[in-house]
């Protein structure tokens, strides 16, 4: 029935496996820094959304609704191909210099992710009952003092599963950023089809590297919930 | 110490303080009784701007509530507050719960506001809960710790919004032994309870409200015995004998 000869040698070892490793490393690199960026800016944004000012609030709500509704891969487009038209001449020669794929990925996924975030906090945030700011607020904390040591704490940690997914999606979407020339672990994956042939492998290889990063993180935010939500509910 | 000069409020069209004129001196026990929707949780809330007022004057400690000049936030580290619904931090331990703001906003050293924390948590009766987490806590624990996260402000005037009206029947009398001993210590007080026990014993001076408008303000012995008006003469006969 099958006439394909296995050669699950090539990825778990020699030269093709290091090209693989090397992927994920830039994989980890790419996701681990966009993820941090991403909550902070999410963070920031959906304290924009929820802000008695309105023009920040509605500045919010178009970065929001803008960025949520636009294809990541465009938006990876614009800032690689696109960006450097608006910036200086000198400011490119500098970013020319250095590794602006992959910086263009970090922007491209920090923003589009970020706007997925902001929501997440937000509503969060809603589901505190307005009382603990009376409470924090009666005690002399400023409305942004209170957000920091009462509310945001206690947001965050009902916001955990939904940002469970987020990081999730932001790792998968890394995989978005080979188009544009960042030697990520998909990017890799196909180099060694195209040296060798070797498709089914190469692509078995790059999923289960996917999956494990993926439970990974899972893993390790889970545990970090156990620790800290558990205790807040007093289990 | 606290004194409404003309105040009013609406919500909407509801009327909800209607020509509020009242003085509470230092070191004085005031409870604040009258049915429901009367008005007197709005009229303490007023008191560090949890409301803000619509017309009149209302002077705390000294300074405007209502001008935008002052300054709120300093303001309010002079009133404790203490909810009907408790309102600890349930991310934080007890100990936190009481040492957040004397740190975080009176700026206070860490070893010693654990230290006058942990004195606090002893006059309350809870030395032995420091690291227990609100959920662990009884509904009287919780309001405990909640009075001893405001006096750890050390507040010149303390306002409670019907401390005990969330408790279980068994654990309104610790609460209550709490403020007594608070009051006996000279603390200026605004209570809104239906614990005529406690406002007979402690108060002051009894404020009768009804439809957001100050109806009777006397002795305790006074306002029990002989009520004036005929609302607070219906109120107390329904809230002390509550079967009939």
């Amino acid at each position: 029935m099958f006439h394909y000869q296995f050669d699950w040698g090539i990825v778990t070892s020699g030269k093709y496996f290091e090209w693989l490793l090397s992927g994920l490393y830039t994989t980890v690199q790419l996701s681990a820094v966009s993820i941090v960026l991403a909550f902070l800016l999410g963070l920031i944004i959906a304290m924009m959304r929820m802000s008695r000012v309105l023009p920040v609030r509605w500045f919010a709500y178009g970065y929001l609704e803008f960025f949520r509704n636009t294809p990541l891969l465009v938006q990876m487009f614009f800032w690689y191909f696109g960006s450097y038209k608006l910036l200086p001449e000198a400011v490119n020669d500098v970013l020319a210099q250095t590794n602006f794929e992959f910086t263009a990925a970090v922007i491209a996924l920090t923003i589009y992710t970020s706007a997925f975030i902001a929501e997440d906090i937000r509503s969060g945030v809603r589901s505190i009952p307005k009382e603990q700011m009376e409470a924090a607020r009666s005690s002399g904390f400023s409305y942004i003092r209170a957000m920091q040591y009462v509310v945001l704490p206690q947001a965050i940690r009902i916001t955990i599963p939904p940002l469970i997914n987020q990081f999730l999606n932001l790792t998968k979407n890394s995989s978005l950023a080979m188009t544009i020339g960042v030697a990520e672990l998909t990017y890799q994956a196909r180099q060694v089809e195209s040296y060798t042939f070797r498709g089914y492998e190469a692509f078995t290889a790059a999923t289960l590297v996917y999956l494990a990063l993926s439970l990974f993180i899972t893993g390790l935010v889970n545990l970090y919930n156990k620790m800290v939500l558990m205790r807040m509910r007093g289990e | 110490m606290i004194r409404f000069e003309g105040v009013h409020k609406w919500f909407g069209n509801l009327h909800v303080l209607n020509t509020i004129n009242l003085h509470v001196r230092q070191g004085e026990v005031v409870v604040i009784c009258g049915p429901s929707g009367s008005g007197k949780s709005t009229l303490i809330r007023t008191i560090n701007r949890l409301e803000p007022i619509d017309k009149g004057k209302l002077i705390v400690d000294g300074m405007h509530v209502s001008d935008q000049k002052t300054d709120i936030n300093r303001l309010r580290t002079e009133i404790g507050f203490v909810f009907q619904q408790f309102n600890l931090y349930p991310h934080l331990t007890v100990l936190r719960n009481i040492t957040l703001a004397p740190i975080k906003v009176r700026k206070v050293g860490k070893k010693e506001a654990q230290e006058q924390a942990m004195a606090l948590l002893e006059r309350v009766g809870l030395s032995e809960k420091r690291d227990a987490y609100p959920s662990q806590l009884s509904g009287g624990e919780q309001q405990r710790v909640a009075i001893a996260r405001s006096l750890a402000m050390k507040p010149r005037i303390m306002l409670f919004d019907e401390p005990t009206s969330a408790l279980d029947p068994e654990m309104i009398g610790e609460v209550l032994a709490v403020m007594k001993d608070l009051a006996e210590s000279g603390m200026t007080m605004c209570v809104v309870t239906h614990e005529m026990g406690f406002a007979r014993e402690v108060a002051d001076r009894i404020v009768f409200m009804d439809h957001g408008v100050i109806l009777e303000e006397r002795e305790p012995a006074a306002f029990f015995t002989s009520p004036q008006h005929a609302r607070a003469q219906q109120f107390l006969k329904q809230i002390l004998s509550p079967m009939h």
